[in-house]
């Protein structure tokens, strides 16, 4: 293998700089004393307090909203997978009439911009009595996190072979088993990732969240987040420890899922 | 009792006749290959059998039952697929126990039965492994394996060697030949290669172009073809073909074309004598050519040119013509030939094939 030159890691390095520093001034900003916010020498606090985080925790919405994004995050991934990953399994391996006009469907359905479904599914929602709770945001989430969920999963189901699924219908399983014997196992890091893109979609989703919500029993992180500045001041040390915050469960939730998101569980399949 | 009767099978797909007219009777216990080029139809007719494939027309019927709207989990069958389709997720005993879990035996039943096949096919030691790290040969075996746990009626096998290495493929040849007459289960065998053909089945079905060419026991096939077609497929090297011309003179059939005039075998003659005049296929196993000897009237010798030896230890092989005919003679690893040179070879006249021009069939 040739080395790789120079030049190339440099870019790396300066890509990785360039995302860092804002989150890394966050975390900094996070842990400064109030008096020193304001003031750029110097770079680094002369000591660390908590001060911000306790605020965050004691005099906030942030609790609340962590939850509530935590709650509709977990449904939303929930509600798309659980609809989406049948979906995905019946295009893949059935033959499903005009499969491939349904998939282009689903594909331009991507395509909506939210702002413009916003109001109508306001009226919607409203309609429904769904204002201001979980369910308004799960199935408003879920239904634009499904459209990917569909189409990513069919692509991964594609390429389990015909041979498992024919084999796994001569063993005895039915459709439902052979998805959940052969398919879902096989596809594992796929639906990882995939259930990972669904739950940053409505972890990050603003929009609808701001629209839909009214109070503290729905709002979620990033509107909670937009609502910090007070009206007399920007208290930028709190909302620093806020953001940091709200970094943390995704982060945690990619960790955890690192095992899940490298492929190559399909060797040794076939023999070809 | 599985038997296995296929009345009138048909497949079409959209624009191809897979399958024609096919009706075979599958004894019980009985090993039957089905061979022939591919795109013949062969894997399309073990396919419906399995229930994988639709039937277009036609009736299947295995043991009593006749099968054609039953899935293939009620069919009471097992297949060994080409890529072996192991589960890669899997591990060897759990791939061999999948099928029964489905069907829900007892756990002590699963562990007798997969613990029962693995000691048949030497794969006991494999038993906590995944595919991935399996030899294509052992992967071979799981998969076989995974068939003969549910003790079905029916093993299907679909090119199941065709992936393995040439020495490999020969040792597993014996084995399934060795299994089957343990199990003494029906199976239906697919593949392209008529050695295999030959030397797995009790009976051999050739087939073409969706047709059934001609069923019948190997060496029949070998010895009596019923069709040029079937003639030039089943031994290797193929059987040579001359078109040559058929007289009659002084009380004898005689068989000429260019630098060729043989006298045809007095049991011969009745059916020969009808293409007096005309044009047929002769056709001439590479066996059946020899170096000419002493003894040998010039009645049943021609006179041709080495054109490439061919020495493969336990035979040699000559290349020449005929006319403008290529031929291959088999001859013993003892004869020495030199290429260019001159040569007379004697045929054995007893043992020749005649096919009708135009149709092909056998005379």
């Amino acid at each position: 293998m040739r080395r790789r030159p120079l030049i190339v890691d440099l870019a790396v390095l300066a890509c990785l700089v360039l995302y860092a520093v804002p989150f890394l001034w966050q975390l900094v900003t996070s842990f400064k004393p109030e008096s020193e916010l304001l003031h750029v020498p110097p770079l680094l606090p002369s000591r660390l307090t908590l001060a911000h985080y306790g605020v965050v925790f004691t005099r906030s919405a942030m609790p609340r909203a962590l939850g509530n994004s935590l709650g509709v995050g977990a449904l939303t991934t929930l509600l798309a997978c659980a609809l989406g990953v049948p979906a995905a399994y019946a295009l893949a391996t059935l033959r499903v009439p005009a499969a491939g006009a349904l998939m282009l469907g689903i594909v331009a359905s991507t395509a909506f911009p939210q702002i413009a479904t916003v109001s109508p599914l306001y009226l919607v929602m409203r309609a429904l009595g769904l204002r201001d709770t979980w369910a308004a945001l799960v199935l408003a989430d879920a239904s634009f996190a499904l459209p990917f969920v569909i189409w990513l999963m069919t692509r991964f189901m594609r390429e389990v072979p015909r041979e498992l699924s024919e084999a796994a219908a001569l063993d005895g399983a039915g459709r439902w088993r052979t998805l959940a014997a052969i398919h879902l196992p096989l596809t594992a890091p796929g639906l990882a990732s995939v259930a990972l893109l669904a739950f940053l979609f409505a972890w990050n989703e603003f929009l609808f969240a701001f629209t839909f919500t009214a109070t503290e029993a729905s709002r979620t992180v990033p509107v909670a987040l937009a609502l910090f500045p007070g009206v007399f001041e920007v208290p930028w040390g709190d909302i620093a420890a806020a953001s940091i915050l709200a970094s943390v469960p995704p982060v945690l939730i990619v960790i955890g899922l690192q095992r899940w998101l490298v492929r190559g569980l399909l060797a040794g399949a076939l023999n070809e | 009792m599985a038997q296995v009767v296929m009345k009138d099978l048909n497949k079409k797909y959209d624009e191809v006749h897979a399958v024609k007219d096919v009706n075979l009777h599958v004894r019980d216990k009985e090993f039957i290959v089905l061979v022939g080029p591919s795109g013949c139809g062969k894997s399309t007719t073990l396919r419906m059998v399995a229930g994988l494939e639709e039937i277009t027309a036609g009736e299947i019927a295995i043991g009593d039952r006749v099968v054609n709207d039953l899935p293939p989990k009620d069919r009471d069958i097992a297949m060994v697929f080409q890529n072996y389709a192991l589960y890669p997720h899997m591990t060897v005993y759990d791939n061999m126990a999948f099928g029964l879990k489905m069907r829900k035996f007892p756990k002590a039943e699963i562990l007798k039965r997969v613990q029962d096949a693995a000691e048949i096919l030497g794969i006991q030691e494999l038993l906590k492994r995944k595919p991935r790290q399996l030899s294509g040969g052992q992967r071979q075996r799981v998969a076989v394996g995974r068939a003969i746990v549910r003790h079905p009626q029916v093993f299907l096998f679909d090119e199941p060697l065709s992936n393995l290495d040439a020495k490999l493929r020969v040792q597993m040849r014996v084995e399934l030949k060795r299994l089957h007459d343990r199990l003494e289960t029906t199976a239906i065998y697919v593949t392209h290669d008529q050695v295999e053909a030959m030397t797995l089945g009790d009976r051999v079905v050739v087939m073409k172009d969706g047709w059934v060419q001609q069923v019948g026991e190997p060496l029949e096939l070998y010895g009596r073809p019923s069709n040029r077609f079937v003639a030039g497929f089943i031994g290797s090297p193929a059987m040579n073909f001359v078109d040559v011309g058929i007289s009659e003179a002084n009380g004898a059939v005689w068989i000429e074309t260019q630098g060729l005039r043989l006298k045809a075998a007095a049991d011969r003659t009745d059916r020969l004598r009808p293409y007096k005049g005309q044009k047929v296929t002769l056709g001439i196993r590479p066996e059946d050519i020899r170096l000419a000897s002493g003894s040998d009237t010039p009645d049943r010798t021609f006179e041709s040119v080495v054109e490439v030896v061919e020495p493969l230890g336990s035979e040699i092989l000559l290349d020449m013509k005929i006319a403008s005919a290529q031929m291959v003679a088999r001859v013993e690893p003892t004869v020495r030939v030199k290429v260019h040179e001159p040569i007379k070879m004697a045929i054995n006249t007893d043992r020749l094939h005649f096919f009708d021009l135009k149709s092909e069939a056998a005379i």
